[in-house]
């Protein structure tokens, strides 16, 4: 059973007047990420909401703009979903996070921060879940560059000659020039599909 | 590697540190754990993830969204049935794609015997990690086949299934194949039966799964712990019954619900859910009517993947997979390739509380409390 979502801002904006609200595609916008946790707080008690469940976290990339998506239901009163979400800015992406609120959210953060970056400040254990530690970029970010795995570099040259393995002259040229540019054997991006 | 737990083994002289994984059989893929041990109690435990990460998501956000089906049936590649099922719900959602009722039918029919076939293989590698050595899961892989059989001839593959289009289902369940369902549905549960027979009062088993990962229901609610895990807890929540998404609400069935939220709870749960299943199936195969297997405006679709460019916005749908809630949120930017592709994902989210249930537990206990979770690592890492 969906909720009507101009009624949980209703509802929210008179508890909570001083919270920012916008509705975006069925979803409320909370513009200062610092509310986010108060917010969610008051859905989870509320006799009204009793959102007790979260469903979903996620990140989203909208290049300008770094997105969290949370998903909220309701495993007592059986309704829901209420979407919220948070908006920060690329270079200082720090949004609260839901782990003292919700426990569900522990391993969905940690997800969100390995592919975007998003940090959540007050999560118990921030580590990257899927990649290891050490590794650069945040692969979903629309502008990641992926290595490029046919180009070897004077790294991997070096790895390989180690362990007795012959590289081809042709590779380490390109290895050496590389190097000498300044530059990562960076894959180049296929062009935009056409529609 | 660093050092993820905070007790440190110099502290503690009597402390051990065992690295459990990636490759050892009991956790069911490549999944490792690291384990502070004291004696043989488990003091601390820390899951490791990422042994099989594909970046899934990136690899879907360059496809059209029909060439991202294939891809979802290499999530959780025990039940590809209904990864299919929950990705074609969010892509009709996105786009306003209405679904003909006989394909509705083959959908439930096929959603529900990947849900007993998940089960049986859960309870066999369970009965596995308790010891009893690939017997029961023979005994349950032996009637899984015969469904697998029926996969392959409907969908070409066994468990690599991609069946399921958007508005409908790839191909028509013939006379034949119905006939093939009720013949496995008639003679399930004796199986179920002499299966129970062997396990459900063996002495073994309960003395090893009764008391032991007890999950209390409030804290799995709180932890986002669904599906049989959660209902071994005592939460009635079944996302069929919640949301009665395509025509569940159309089907009596109950809900099992376990008391203590123990792994022999868990087990339970899964065999009584696997009778349930057999009822749904019964009255599915009842009452199918004769029709349209795919909407007919999608057709062109099928030739022109590319077409389908759903108008901007964002769907986020849910179902109820035999390992819990399986979602796929879906943002569009208009073309035909998805903005943002996002699987949430069971396995690994009733991982959050493995650690919590395990502590002061038994190293050999918290084998099974694993294998009673259930999880899939294609699914895990995504």
């Amino acid at each position: 059973m969906p909720l009507p979502i101009e009624e949980v801002k209703k509802e929210l904006s008179t508890r909570l007047p001083d919270v920012k609200l916008r509705v975006v595609r069925d979803s409320l916008l909370i513009e200062n990420p610092a509310d986010l946790t108060r917010v969610a707080l008051f859905l989870k008690e509320s006799p009204a909401f009793r959102m007790d469940y979260l469903s979903s976290v996620t990140g989203a990339d909208y290049l300008d703009h770094l997105e969290s998506v949370y998903h909220l239901y309701s495993m007592e009163k059986k309704h829901g979903p209420i979407a919220l979400r948070v908006r920060v800015p690329k270079t200082n992406a720090k949004i609260p996070s839901l782990v003292p609120v919700y426990r569900g959210a522990e391993y969905q953060e940690r997800e969100a921060y390995d592919t975007f970056g998003i940090l959540y400040e007050g999560h118990p254990d921030l580590r990257r879940l899927f990649m290891w530690e050490g590794f650069e970029g945040f692969p979903l970010r629309k502008d990641y560059e992926q290595e490029d795995t046919e180009t070897l570099e004077t790294a991997d040259v070096a790895w390989l000659e180690a362990r007795g393995i012959a590289v081809p002259n042709g590779m380490k040229q390109k290895a050496e020039e590389l190097k000498a540019a300044g530059k990562r054997a960076v894959a180049q991006k296929p062009e935009k599909p056409k529609n | 590697m660093a050092n993820t737990f905070e007790i440190k083994q110099t502290e503690n002289p009597s402390m051990l540190e065992i690295n459990f994984g990636p490759q050892h059989p009991s956790t069911h893929g490549v999944f490792r754990m690291n384990v502070m041990l004291e004696g043989e109690k488990v003091c601390a435990l820390k899951p490791v993830m990422g042994y099989l990460h594909r970046n899934q998501e990136q690899i879907a956000e360059n496809l059209p969204y029909a060439a991202i089906m294939p891809y979802t049936d290499r999530l959780d590649y025990i039940n590809a049935m209904s990864n299919n099922f929950g990705y074609a719900l969010a892509v009709e959602k996105l786009a306003g794609i209405e679904v003909p009722e006989r394909a509705e039918y083959i959908r439930v029919i096929m959603a529900e015997l990947t849900r007993i076939v998940n089960h049986m293989a859960v309870i066999g590698f369970l009965l596995n990690d308790l010891g009893a050595f690939f017997t029961p899961v023979l005994y349950a892989f032996r009637e899984r086949e015969k469904i697998l059989d029926i996969f392959e001839e409907v969908s070409g593959s066994r468990m690599m299934c991609n069946y399921f289009r958007f508005g409908g289902v790839k191909r028509d369940l013939t006379a034949e194949n119905l006939a093939a369902i009720g013949g496995i549905v008639a003679k399930l549960p004796a199986f179920l039966d002499e299966f129970e027979a062997l396990l459900t009062k063996n002495e073994i088993l309960c003395m090893r799964c009764q008391h032991v990962g007890v999950l209390p229901a409030d804290f799995a609610i709180n932890s986002s712990i669904t599906g049989p895990v959660l209902r071994a807890s005592g939460v009635n929540y079944d996302i069929r019954k919640v949301d009665g998404y395509s025509i569940y609400n159309r089907f009596d069935f109950k809900i099992p619900l376990g008391t203590k939220g123990d792994v022999y709870d868990r087990y339970y749960v899964r065999i009584l859910e696997m009778r349930e299943s057999l009822k749904i199936l019964k009255q599915a195969l009842s009452k199918i009517p004769q029709g349209e297997i795919l909407n007919k405006k999608t057709l062109p679709l099928l030739k022109m993947p590319r077409n389908l460019k759903p108008s901007v916005g964002e769907a986020y749908a849910r179902i109820e997979s035999p390992k819990g809630e399986l979602g796929y949120y879906l943002v569009s930017d208009g073309t035909p390739q998805p903005w943002r592709y996002h699987v949430r994902a069971p396995s690994l989210i009733n991982l959050t509380v493995l650690e919590d249930i395990c502590l002061g537990q038994k190293i050999a206990d918290a084998i099974i409390i694993l294998g009673s979770i259930d999880i899939v690592l294609g699914e895990t890492d995504r």
